[in-house]
């Protein structure tokens, strides 16, 4: 075994995800044991990657298909890099130049990429619950969800919280203050879940007509809904007070309607963007983080994007490590090659 | 269709037009009821006639449904009137409204008589066709409805869509008031409701949808309410699926406006959090189950939260909403294998109503007796200026009637209906109680096996 090179090396170690995990469709299927194993794995694999040491054949004779019905820079592109890096035959797919284009169903298209040999299929959808309707119609091919409508985009979740452990020991206790469009974000709803899985406290500010009604309305409650748990404050001074992790969100312009939920962007930016003076009522040691893609001058300022504080730029590099674990935990038990050997 | 001769013996007939509730024999012969009364079969005088056990089995006149989508013409792979009147049959169901959102919509004479002549080639239940309000159903200028009336339709609405402009509905309500007619109204503000899937709330929060809040129908209702009130005519709410929208036709009825209220079988016994998918009314927040997203549970309105669903059913209760209608919508499988924001709203609902208000009656939320009042009288007198008032269980009548059998075991299996469409967000539960027999005009126009 002592053979194994670089990140072929991972098969040295016995990780496994809950059998349940069949498909990730929310970050809610994640317990936390599950996320420290994925976790541990992609601190293996990202040793490797700056050690330029990256590529191997771990998922050899997989294929995997990006599906995205919606814009995407870096989810899609790390997503083909973590399955090309683990030696899987990965196929980007999209809208246009398919037979989407002629009016093929997304039941038929994804039927037709199980019949075609397809392992697993990342999905990007405008509607929320794509990928649980392709789940109930796909039985061997596998699903990965890579943002659907408002509703979840649990990798971007475990990237965050993996973004965070590498500045902060201990999750637990943690304030991390979301700045922004919540009502539209998927990101922040499965973030939500996410950091109140590991411990730590979430307030959300943004314009009242930005925030889901059921995050604010307490004749509501209920303690068993994540949504429930969070602090909402529309002054931000008051929302960084005391924060070690400060998150803005690009506001949607695509899904907000002809009434835009705020007046301007300059009234906008000028209550809520963090910048050089906002973000000192945060702590002086907090951190700045961004799913991206970012407007520069709207939710943040350009000198607080490329400033040190910044760890945008890390969470692309770990969005790369964690999907390739996840893809590794997903598929290396029915790795083909591996069951021939 | 043969008028068949039997007896029912140790039945209880409940009987809303007749304000009967008793437990008793009955004779029905070539298709007329001939006998009602205690111990009639303890003589020889039926022993040629087969005699069915009542114990655990009710009777009721043959229910009418206000709100029914026959698809035909224009849309016959989802129902034909055929198949839609098979369905209700199966039902329970004796009369049916069919809506007029087909294509052609029935926004003059000769669609109406289209519906009326297909519906009398199969002789096996009455359709009773509802005439658009506006032509084209476009809101703009209103469909003769003095002619839609003659020609046969009981009331006018452009369902599926609101009537939108209050001025276009102030002048209906005013048009229509000799006529004698309701005007339906599908209570949707749709800059609120925004055509999303699901109720605006915990749960299309968790689910990532945008929502539809109660708030889109309470401000129609409101609107409309005020017009009825100082224009008059006969304004009758669609598939009244919000508390407030109850407490505001509560407060209608009281000032003496001409108002009156229909409920469907699916929000008065499910939430949204079946949306969760579990088939079931979660009341802790839950992780998503396989059935997450099932886009047959996508109706219009959507279903709502618990409070909505007790509102509603105390509603009921009260009589501030007189009748429950079906607002079958069929719907192919194509329209509906696909995600919730580009499924098409509706559900099917004749196969099943009864099933599922019997559900509530079961877990003791609402009496049989009341269920069945807002299946037969109180939807008939949301059109009592149009149809004859219904006999009844009566000797000399003709059997016009529903065998129910409270102990009978349900399973639903979509692959089951006569409906055209076979999907359904019930497939494969249980429900206990079910119906039997239907007859129709002294006709047997549905029948189990087994009876």
């Amino acid at each position: 075994m002592n053979d194994l090179q670089g990140i072929e090396s991972l098969k040295n170690y016995n990780y496994k995800l809950s059998d349940s995990i069949k498909n990730l469709l929310d970050i809610d299927q994640l317990t936390k044991a599950d996320i420290e194993t994925i976790f541990s794995i992609t601190k293996i694999i990202d040793s490797f990657l700056v050690n330029k040491n990256k590529k191997s054949s771990l998922l050899k004779g997989n294929t995997i298909v990006t599906m995205f019905y919606e814009a995407s820079t870096r989810t899609r592109v790390s997503f083909e890099e973590a399955g090309k890096l683990l030696g899987a035959d990965v196929i980007n797919m999209s809208g246009s130049g398919t037979s989407i284009d002629k009016g093929e169903s997304l039941l038929n298209t994804c039927l037709t990429l199980q019949s075609a040999h397809t392992d697993l299929i990342v999905v990007r959808h405008p509607h929320a619950g794509a990928p649980n309707f392709m789940a109930k119609y796909l039985a061997n091919t596998k699903i990965i969800n890579a943002g659907d409508g408002w509703h979840a985009h649990p990798t971007q979740a475990l990237i965050d919280i993996f973004t965070i452990k590498q500045s902060f020991e201990k999750l637990k206790g943690l304030n991390i203050t979301i700045i922004g469009d919540i009502l539209h974000s998927r990101v922040a709803r499965s973030d939500i879940i996410a950091f109140q899985k590991v411990g730590a406290n979430v307030t959300l500010c943004a314009p009242k007509s930005l925030i889901p009604t059921t995050f604010v309305d307490s004749s509501n409650l209920d303690p068993t809904d994540p949504y429930n748990n969070v602090r909402i404050e529309y002054d931000l001074e008051k929302a960084l007070t005391n924060s070690d992790v400060v998150m803005p969100l690009r506001i949607q312009q695509e899904r907000l309607g002809e009434v835009s939920g705020f007046p301007s962007t300059r009234e906008y930016s000028s209550r809520f963007q963090i910048n050089d003076r906002t973000l000192t009522y945060a702590k002086p040691n907090a951190i700045v983080m961004h799913p991206g893609p970012i407007n520069e001058g709207v939710e943040i300022s350009s000198e607080i994007a490329h400033s040190d504080r910044s760890k945008i730029e890390d969470q692309v590099r770990y969005g790369v490590a964690i999907r390739m674990g996840l893809l590794y935990l997903m598929l290396k038990d029915d790795n083909r090659e591996a069951s021939n050997e | 269709m043969n008028k068949p001769s039997f007896g029912i013996n140790n039945i209880r007939i409940i009987d809303s037009y007749n304000n009967v509730d008793k437990i008793t024999d009955i004779v029905i012969e070539n298709g007329i009821i001939s006998n009602i009364a205690d111990g009639l079969f303890l003589k020889n005088k039926y022993s040629d006639i087969q005699i069915i056990d009542g114990t655990q089995k009710v009777i009721s006149p043959g229910f009418i449904d206000l709100h029914t989508h026959l698809r035909d013409p224009g849309e016959e792979h989802k129902e034909t009137i055929e198949t839609g009147m098979l369905a209700a049959a199966k039902g329970g169901f004796t009369t049916i409204c069919s809506m007029p959102n087909t294509n052609p919509p029935i926004d003059n004479s000769t669609v109406v008589k289209y519906v009326l002549d297909q519906a009398s080639k199969f002789n096996l239940i009455k359709v009773l066709p509802i005439g658009c309000v506006t032509k084209g159903r476009l809101g703009k200028q209103l469909a003769e409805l003095w002619d839609l009336k003659e020609s046969g339709c009981v009331g006018f609405s452009d369902d599926g869509d609101p009537i939108y402009n209050p001025e276009v509905m102030q002048t209906a309500l005013q048009y229509s008031e000799h006529l004698g007619l309701p005007i339906i109204n599908h209570c949707e503000d749709l800059q609120l409701s925004k055509y999303s899937s699901v109720n605006e709330g915990k749960i299309s929060n968790r689910l990532g949808l945008s929502g539809w809040p109660n708030q889109a129908e309470d401000i129609m209702v409101a609107r409309d309410i005020e017009l009825a009130r100082k224009y008059g005519g006969h304004l009758h709410i669609a598939h009244v699926s919000t508390a407030r929208s109850v407490q505001l036709i509560k407060d209608a009825k009281t000032l003496g406006v001409s108002i009156t209220a229909e409920v469907t079988p699916h929000h008065l016994t499910m939430t949204d959090s079946w949306l969760l998918g579990h088939q079931k009314d979660l009341n802790e927040f839950s992780s998503l189950g396989s059935k997450a997203y099932d886009s047959n549970l996508k109706v219009n309105p959507p279903l709502r939260t618990k409070t909505d669903v007790e509102a509603l059913i105390n509603g009921l209760k009260e009589g501030v909403i007189d009748a429950i209608a079906t607002d079958h919508a069929p719907h192919a499988l194509q329209d509906k294998i696909t995600t919730l924001d580009d499924a098409a709203y509706g559900i099917n609902g004749l196969e099943t109503a009864l099933t599922l208000l019997l559900s509530l009656y079961n877990t003791g939320h609402i009496d049989i007796v009341n269920i069945l009042d807002c299946l037969t009288i109180g939807p008939y007198n949301v059109i009592n200026n149009s149809i004859e008032k219904p006999n009844g269980i009566k000797v000399g009548s003709s059997a016009d009637l529903v065998l129910i059998d409270l102990s009978a075991n349900f399973l639903i299996k979509g692959s089951d209906f006569i409906s055209k469409s076979k999907l359904t967000p019930l497939e494969g539960m249980e429900f206990k109680g079910k119906v039997v027999m239907t007859m129709a005009n002294g006709s047997i126009v549905y029948k189990e096996n087994n009876i």
